[in-house]
């Protein structure tokens, strides 16, 4: 051995930020870089920019090492470009699925790794795509994150960010700050931000939020609570007529049972008027005195659950009606005011996007009138071709909210219109079929099929889209009677029906699961799309 | 107006000899150009070089304060060829693009180039678009090197190195009278780093003085027989040179190491890697100082015989690191090792990946297996632990509990084999790139979706460009993309009568750099019926905004407002359609039917406008909100869904994918599936409101017009509205609290 190579002490802080397009990473990574340089240290950054800044999630990597370090070796520091699995000491997250996406690179471990990261969500295309819900749950990822991280801190930087007015990269930055992850000084972080000028009061009113998060934060965080408020039984209501069948629920169902069916009420209270809620709660006591006959209690009561959460759905049917009362009520004006968090020396109006269609038009006509009008070919198809265009409705001039109001007060005559008819029409097979399953001992069965009326909403094509798929699942149904998997089969199918716009998932599983024959829908009903569909 | 502005980082241009620069690469890249009396300066903009373009276009001042001439070249093409000032006269001259894509389409002008040769200095800044970040097919620009005898720069990827190899890419160019070319990888393009500044220099021979003496001399031109000669002079004299002045100025780096009988080859651009690999191993510091002697090629090629056989004389092995195949230099060494007579054994892709970045951990593990088969006693000074399943075993006992303390430091230890880490698998979402809040693209496509849905699917060919996101989700629409600019020529196979047409999509920056020709020009000759939709957005929005031909910015030094429509009608296209606001697409739809089954021959051409929103925000916020400081009467637009009328199918979603289009708990008991909300980033755009009116979705979308300033008249009117409609509103109210419950 001719040279004898001194190894000089010194090993750099290794930084991981991961954030998406937008959200300003890299202004985090350079307020780092220049905070550590002005404090004597070597910084480097690098990133991985290109189409990751459109939306894309993307990564910054910082490396710091103090500069007297350094000048004991000698030689300036030769940093890496990248991170390495296993060996970063902070990883910083902007949202909590990169928090997830930095322990899967392996950039989190155990024995030297704070991972601080935002809990909010920013959800992904294919989250929000889905038919049904499908969102993922933000509990893995924490779960993950206790055991994978030294220390793991987790909150809502961005509502913080949003209530300090300014963004996310400003309560982070508070936050590294607040976990002591980095050997600065708190007064070093805020000068930073003050030397950047623009927006620096807001930066640092985010930053001071963050800050007090992370000193704050518990050893572990606490799991996201993901669960649904139950709705509340209140004691008593003002009206007398509303108060007799809110005594009805109490008196007739099981306590579990009542939680469902007073939000039932409620909502056919608000959609229609009180005889049609005493309608309702009518069906549902039927209904309860079924299930009480075929193992009810021992279900927990499954059914009566079942039938008083599908059946209010189905009875407040969208029609253009409700759209119109939703749209014109005084609590709705406040709600967009506030969404557009408008100031009181604003003005707000909205325009609507509507596109009545023949078939709407029908529907809200008397039966008869409307059956006629669907027949006839001639007024049909001059209203098809007049009438059925895109309008834009200015809810908030007088014409038009007078336009709305009005229609909104056809209320009182649904009960005669046609939709009502069709609707109404639909229920009763739906429930004789309950009743009829439940009877010969397909309790389960009976259950999934009040279930599936899941799939029948939204409206046009949408809505039609549904009916079809709903009609094939009814079908299913019935074959399904008598056999051991019938409920578990229909589950499955009222899942493969909300898998995909086209129905593929569902034709192949109606295929697989009941046997070619059955698969009725037409295979791309996914043109509800389109104007024919329409 | 380039999406990032560097005017405040360029004056770091100014500052003076002796000083110490701080900033990114391509910062530093642009003082090298100056400090080497660069003359002129030309390239096309692309990731990862796109901000050092707009580097120079924000510096152009102190360009012309000394006599560069800098222009934003009409393709890569363009560049290269803008080279040819080199030739006959002694002015240093740089191009730069994003490469190996922007090197295909320079091969023809750079072939031609390195043919003749050069008498100034002729440098060539590639963006080596490979490994994570990359966008493009993975390719290295090393062949293109090779096959036209142009030398390669690859250096280490501090800013010292890179700056020092700006200089000496010129001086070698001119000593060898042979083009350079200069890799900078994607992280080296944006390093953040430190160096101490030189003096700018002028150019000292100026494009003046040139057009004012002009020199022709034939035996520069690729013609025969002077392209006989060039083969010739490429090997007996200009390779010499080269190599000499590689050796002489010692452009290639040898470290000392103590286990002298073993050693490392590597490219520069790979060193800090390969460092800190060595570091997690235990055998360097994080200075640069190794236990294992290093030969470091700045210079990837010529590889310089001697400097290769002098370092592996008396060796046992040697091991390269040569990131991306195929294994040129591997290759290279092996003949030269063989020709040589040495008999030092060569690792390199035999304990490397073949293919794949040249991540630290992929370096450490080639590096540790290297040293475990011929130097085991270096891996004994100090034990790590391996970034695999191995390392379950040893650290499964440290799982959930804090490790024993005897692991020692540094050692990457991943968690990937976590149970809870790996389950994540199924949690976490991919996040695709995808339009901006309020991309006027976005309703084109969703407009195609709808046109489908009518008249079934098409053949749907794209291009390079932010359009290109329409083969991601929610659209997925797009069969192929055969290069930028080449969306309508990568359709003109499917030139047959049938019942349907190709579909063709091209932006503007893409027309502009070729499609003209290739794509337009091409389908009007042969007679193509197919259609094409060229989006006309303002710029070339996906490289970073940057001006075009059609760009409708005033530009000081650009000539901009050049419609693409004259242009087609130029090139003799009859059928043109131009739809001035794509977010209405309900036209978009009906017009792209209409392109389908129009009876005209010939392309139907459909020119899709609207302005590129993340440039148009930039520019129209400050002015709303300057104008609303003023008082003056403003109306902002945003769009909103109302969650009572939202029944959460998510077909709104489906067909436009906005950020701004997200989804949130109904917080109705009845309603278990979240409805669709539109959040604070929301742009107005109109998009979601128009398609959901177009495919007859549902009627909870609404737009919210927010007047600021309102006038008197106004305010009038709107006390009179809420007068009548909060009687009315009331009066329902007041029903609604008695039926309560």
């Amino acid at each position: 051995m001719k040279t004898n190579i001194v190894l000089h002490p010194g090993t750099p802080i290794k930084i991981a930020i991961l954030a998406m397009g937008g959200q300003g990473g890299g202004v985090l990574a350079d307020w780092i870089v220049e905070m550590a340089e002005k404090a004597g240290w070597w910084a480097q950054t690098t990133s991985v920019p290109g189409v990751a800044q459109r939306t894309g999630a993307t990564i910054y990597y910082l490396e710091l090492l103090p500069e007297s370090a350094a000048h004991a070796a000698g030689k300036p520091p030769t940093l890496a470009m990248m991170p390495t699995p296993g060996d970063v000491d902070l990883v910083v997250a902007a949202e909590l699925m990169e928090a997830g996406r930095a322990m899967q690179r392996g950039l989190v471990s155990p024995d030297r790794t704070t991972l601080i990261t935002s809990s909010h969500r920013s959800y992904a295309v294919g989250e929000k795509a889905a038919l049904g819900n499908g969102i993922a749950d933000p509990n893995k990822v924490i779960d993950a994150g206790r055991e994978a991280a030294k220390r793991l801190m987790c909150f809502d930087l961005q509502e913080m960010a949003e209530k300090a007015g300014s963004v996310i990269s400003a309560s982070l930055f508070g936050a590294i700050a607040g976990a002591g992850a980095l050997p600065f000084p708190r007064e070093a972080f805020e000068d930073t931000i003050r030397h950047g000028g623009k927006g620096a009061d807001a930066s640092l009113r985010a930053f001071a939020l963050g800050f007090d998060a992370a000193a704050t934060a518990p050893a572990a965080p606490a799991p996201i609570d993901t669960t649904r408020p139950q709705p509340d039984v209140p004691e008593r209501a003002a009206d007398p007529q509303v108060q007799a069948l809110l005594e009805k629920v109490k008196a007739g169902f099981p306590p579990d049972t009542q939680g469902m069916l007073v939000a039932g009420l409620r909502r056919l209270l608000d959609y229609q008027d009180v005889e049609y809620a005493a309608e309702y709660l009518q069906k549902c006591t039927e209904l309860h005195a079924l299930d009480a006959r075929h193992g009810g209690e021992a279900n927990d009561w499954a059914l009566t659950r079942a039938a008083a959460h599908r059946l209010a759905v189905a009875m407040s049917y969208d029609d253009v009606i409700r759209v119109a009362d939703l749209k014109t009520r005084g609590s709705r004006f406040e709600r967009v005011r506030q969404e557009v968090s408008a100031r009181t020396d604003q003005l707000v109006y909205t325009t609507e996007y509507m596109h009545p269609r023949l078939e709407e038009i029908c529907g809200t006509l008397p039966t008869a009138l409307g059956r006629w009008l669907e027949q006839s070919r001639g007024v049909g198809g001059f209203i098809k071709r007049h009438m059925e265009k895109g309008r834009r409705v200015q809810s908030g001039t007088l014409t038009w909210f007078l336009a709305l109001y009005a229609l909104s007060g056809m209320r009182r005559f649904r009960r005669s219109l046609l939709r009502h008819q069709i609707e109404t029409a639909q229920i009763r097979d739906w429930l004789e079929r309950v009743t009829r399953l439940a009877g010969n001992g397909n309790y389960g069965l009976a259950v999934e099929v009040l279930h599936c009326r899941r799939i029948v909403k939204g409206y046009s094509g949408t809505h039609d889209r549904g009916d079809k798929r709903f009609a094939s699942l009814m079908r299913a149904a019935d074959q399904l009677a008598g056999r051991k998997d019938g409920a578990d089969t229909l589950h499955k199918l009222l899942k493969a029906a909300m898998a995909d716009e086209e129905g593929r998932q569902l034709e192949t599983q109606l295929g697989m699961l009941i046997g070619a024959g059955a698969s009725t829908t037409a295979p791309h009903d996914g043109a509800s799309f389109s104007r024919q569909a329409a | 107006m380039a999406e990032r502005s560097f005017k405040k980082e360029v004056q770091q241009l100014r500052i003076p000899a002796g000083e110490e620069f701080r900033g990114e690469g391509i910062l530093a890249i642009t003082k090298g150009l100056l400090q080497a009396g660069v003359g002129y300066v030309g390239g096309y903009q692309g990731s990862p070089i796109s901000h050092l373009m707009d580097v120079l276009a924000d510096a152009n001042e102190i360009l012309e304060e000394l006599d560069i001439h800098f222009e934003t070249s009409a393709s890569e093409a363009t560049a290269a060829a803008m080279l040819a000032a080199s030739v006959m006269y002694p002015i240093r001259g740089a191009v730069t693009w994003k490469s190996t894509v922007g090197t295909n389409v320079a091969s023809d002008a750079l072939a031609n180039l390195a043919s003749g040769g050069v008498t100034g200095g002729a440098l060539i800044i590639i963006g080596e678009d490979y490994g994570e970040g990359s966008s493009i097919m993975q390719e290295r620009s090393h062949a293109f090197a090779m096959k036209s005898q142009m030398w390669l720069l690859d250096p280490r990827p501090n800013l010292e190195s890179i700056v020092k190899s700006v200089e000496d890419g010129f001086e070698l160019s001119e000593a060898s009278n042979t083009p350079v070319m200069l890799q900078v990888r994607i992280r080296s393009c944006h390093v953040h780093g430190r160096f101490i500044t030189k003096e700018n220099k002028r150019p000292r021979y100026t494009l003046k003085q040139a057009l004012e003496n002009p020199v022709r001399d034939t035996s520069r031109i690729v013609l025969p027989p002077a392209s006989f000669g060039h083969e010739q002079e490429k090997i007996q004299q200009r390779w010499p040179a080269a190599v000499k002045f590689i050796r002489d100025n010692k452009l290639n780096e040898f470290f000392d190491g103590d286990f002298n009988d073993i050693g490392l080859i590597l490219q520069g651009g790979l060193y800090n890697g390969v460092i800190r690999a060595l570091q997690l191993l235990g055998l360097a510091d994080a200075f640069g100082n190794s236990r294992i002697p290093m030969y470091v090629m700045n210079v990837t090629y010529p590889v310089i015989d001697e400097e290769v056989v002098q370092f592996c004389e008396g060796k046992r092995a040697v091991l390269l690191l040569e990131e991306g195949q195929p294994d040129y230099i591997e290759q290279n060494l092996h003949a030269i090792l063989r020709k040589a007579g040495v008999s030092t054994h060569l690792s390199g892709k035999d304990v490397l990946p073949m293919a794949g970045e040249y991540t630290t951990a992929a370096m450490k593990n080639g590096i540790e297996s290297f040293l475990r088969a011929r130097q085991p006693d270096a891996l004994a000074t100090h034990s790590s632990i391996a970034a695999d399943e191995a390392g379950e075993a040893s650290m499964a006992v440290h799982v959930g509990a804090p490790p024993a303390a005897s692991t020692p430091r540094p050692a990457a230890v991943p968690m990937t084999f976590h149970p809870k880490v790996k389950a994540l698998a199924e949690v976490v979402p991919a996040r695709p790139a995808g339009f901006c809040t309020g991309c006027p693209e976005r309703p084109i496509f969703a407009a195609m979706k709808l046109a489908q849905a009518d008249l079934g699917q098409h053949h749907v060919s794209c291009d390079i460009g932010c359009h290109l996101f329409s083969i991601l989700p929610p659209f997925n629409l797009g069969a192929t993309t055969m290069g930028y600019g080449l969306g309508a020529a990568s359709s003109s196979a499917f030139n047959v009568k049938t019942g349907k047409r190709s579909i063709s999509v091209m932006g503007d920056g893409g027309f502009w750099h070729n499609g003209l020709t290739s794509g337009i020009g091409n389908a009007v000759f042969n007679k193509n019926d197919g259609v094409i939709i060229i989006v006309d957005n303002y710029y070339s929005s996906a490289t970073g905004g940057q001006d075009i031909l059609s760009s409708r910015a005033e530009n000081a030094d650009r000539a901009t407002k050049n419609p693409i429509e004259h242009a087609i009608r130029g090139a003799g296209v009859k059928w043109i359609r131009t739809i001035d606001r794509t977010y209405d697409v309900a036209k978009m739809r009906d017009t792209l039917e209409e392109a389908l089954t129009t009876t005209t021959d010939g392309p139907k051409v459909i020119i899709a406008q609207s302005e590129c929103m993340l440039n148009k925000q930039r520019r129209i916020k400050p002015l709303f909100n300057k104008a609303v400081k003023d008082g003056k009467r403003m109306v902002k637009e945003r769009f909103g869904v109302d969650p009572d009328v939202c029944t959460g199918d998510h077909a709104c979603i489906r067909l436009s994918g906005c950020p701004s289009l997200s989804v949130k708990d109904s917080g109705d008991p009845l309603k278990e599936d979240p409805v669709a909300h539109v959040d604070n980033s929301c742009v107005g755009c109109g998009n979601c409101g128009e398609v959901a009116e177009a495919a007859v979705l549902c009627p909870s979308f609404y737009r919210a017009d927010i007047i600021h300033n309102p006038s008197g008249a106004d305010r009038f009117l709107g006390k009179l509205r809420s007068a009548v409609i909060g009687f009315l509103q009331r009066r329902r109210a007041a029903r609604q609290t008695r039926f309560a419950l």
